[in-house]
């Protein structure tokens, strides 16, 4: 169906999996910020065009599964969507070593967008740090 | 067989088909081209391609003849005389050459300083910059809310350096139409040149250079359903309004601009001047009701939708709109069905947003979440039904990924959150 879409209304732009991130994102949704399981990071402002918000629900010391919102272009849609998915199972340790090059080379983000990935690096991290010190504070 | 089950599985996988290109509604960025323009520029592109600078034979005299009507096609339009049009490649350059040109001749009478705004063309602000690395003085004078200029602050800024006043009469991004007819007359008391970029304008308002004290004006044909690569300045005679040429050569253009001129080209943008002022009422109405239903349904149906430029003295064809908590590059790229630009940073090539919306005031998240809708002459209703429904069911799902969307619900004031900053 992609290819249909490539073929007859040609959107160079962008590569395919950020179109696709577009159309069927993994992940959007929200949890309860209060909740003891779960570690939030809001990155970005509006003023900069770029603002995400990155939950995980942790247990046993692993993410179980996270979600995100995101106010920006379609490759911070695709960045912070794309990391939601790569972090899903991992450790916490794992999720801290997250690379924007990851996330930008699976993108195939070109240079002027890689500060979305950066983005989506640091709602991660913000994220891990937020659970981390929710759990200090118990 | 094959053929037929593919055929049922793809018609099974398939959505949404898309056939064709997306629907063009961009027109301040460009026009087609009108098929009756082509029909004039034809013979210049096939048989007639005499040089028209040729005096000696039935070629050049044939296609001199055909350019000589284009010039006052275009004088009519613009209600002057013909002898008073340059041909130029487009408004940049006829912007160049006012500029420059006039800046450079004033400068042996002692007057050094340029006014002129900051919502202005590029191409106006950058020979600006250009012109005061030069040692010129360039003042560039605030809008308010709706682009718009202070009559007063123009009188007060006007004094006996200043060579030339340039103020656009209809902005491309925002669609503010500014009060030429006064600011010209204030030039005129105080015995300063007004030169303003009409490229948007032309043919969309009714333009007279006499009536409104303008010296000098640019237009660009391809804004107005013409051919790309040619535009006009129209240089005052009675005053004369002198200036230095930009480009020098064989002397053609009274000096003004030497070069060969494309008869073809010429004579595409004299018929496109021709059909604009014929139509120019017809234009408008059609437009005109094709951008108040989209405006009127848009904002019935989706909340928090900011219109930018002036509500009522703004191109009839021009909808700027500011949707909030949503990123005006992911809405374009939502929107692939429609052709749109937008001010948002993401789709210029800095990532600074619209230097426009900021110079109006528009807070600088606002300013990423605008779209430029440009409804033009072969836009129809079935385009607007088409992307109203579009804009308002991308808008709803962008506002469902947007977290700022999802705070404001929750009663949170955006104001006050300390953001982080990237790194």
């Amino acid at each position: 169906m992609l290819r249909l879409i490539k073929f007859t209304t040609p959107f160079r732009r962008y590569h395919e999996k950020v179109i696709e991130y577009y159309e069927h994102p993994k992940n959007v949704g929200s949890y309860d910020k209060s909740d003891k399981s779960v570690g939030t990071g809001i990155v970005g402002a509006p003023a900069c065009g770029d603002v995400m918000k990155l939950q995980i629900r942790v247990k046993d010391g692993k993410i179980q599964e996270a979600v995100f919102k995101t106010f920006g272009c379609a490759s911070a849609i695709a960045s912070s969507s794309y990391a939601t998915e790569w972090i899903t199972g991992m450790t916490l340790d794992d999720a801290m070593n997250l690379k924007n090059t990851d996330i930008a080379k699976y993108l195939h983000l070109p240079p002027i967008k890689l500060h979305c990935s950066m983005l989506a690096e640091d709602a991660v991290k913000a994220a891990v740090k937020d659970f981390q010190r929710k759990a200090e504070n118990k | 067989m094959l053929k037929v089950i593919s055929r049922l599985l793809s018609s099974l996988a398939v959505k949404e088909e898309i056939v064709g290109r997306s629907s063009y509604m961009d027109f301040q960025a460009t026009t087609p081209l009108d098929p009756r323009v082509l029909d004039e520029m034809m013979p210049y592109l096939t048989y007639e391609y005499g040089n028209p600078h040729s005096r000696t034979h039935a070629y050049g005299w044939n296609t001199e003849k055909a350019v000589e009507k284009a010039r006052k096609q275009v004088a009519d339009i613009l209600k002057c005389d013909s002898k008073e049009i340059v041909f130029t490649s487009g408004a940049t350059e006829s912007n160049n050459t006012a500029l420059k040109g006039v800046a450079k001749f004033n400068l042996q009478k002692g007057k050094s300083k340029i006014i002129t705004v900051q919502t202005e063309h590029k191409c106006i602000l950058d020979t600006c910059r250009h012109l005061q690395e030069e040692g010129f003085e360039v003042v560039y004078l605030p809008v308010d809310k709706h682009g718009l200029i202070d009559l007063e602050l123009l009188d007060k800024t006007i004094d006996e350096k200043t060579s030339i006043v340039s103020i656009m009469t209809a902005n491309n991004e925002i669609g503010t139409i500014q009060p030429v007819a006064e600011i010209g007359k204030i030039c005129r008391n105080k015995k300063v040149l007004f030169h303003t970029d009409a490229a948007q304008a032309i043919g969309k308002i009714n333009m007279d250079v006499n009536a409104m004290n303008i010296d000098l004006l640019s237009l660009s044909s391809h804004k107005l359903y013409g051919p790309k690569g040619i535009g006009a300045l129209y240089v005052r005679r009675k005053p004369r309004v002198r200036l230095n040429p930009l480009i020098n050569g064989g002397g053609q253009e009274r000096g003004l601009r030497s070069g060969t001129l494309a008869p073809a080209l010429a004579v595409g943008l004299g018929a496109a001047c021709e059909i604009a002022s014929i139509e120019l009422q017809s234009d408008t109405d059609h437009i005109t009701q094709l951008a108040k239903k989209f405006y009127k349904v848009i904002i019935e149906k989706v909340p928090d939708v900011i219109l930018n430029g002036h509500p009522v003295h703004r191109l009839c064809g021009n909808l700027n709109l500011s949707f909030a908590y949503v990123e005006g590059e992911s809405l374009i790229m939502a929107l692939k069905h429609l052709a749109l630009s937008s001010g948002s940073a993401c789709t210029s090539a800095s990532l600074e947003p619209s230097y426009v919306l900021r110079a109006i005031g528009v807070s600088e998240d606002l300013a990423h979440t605008s779209l430029r809708i440009g409804i033009g002459r072969f836009t129809t209703e079935a385009e607007i039904d088409y992307a109203i429904e579009l804009v308002e069911k991308h808008v709803k799902k962008l506002r469902e990924l947007s977290p700022l969307w999802e705070m404001v619900q929750e009663g949170v004031d955006l104001q006050n959150i300390q953001w982080s900053q990237p790194k």
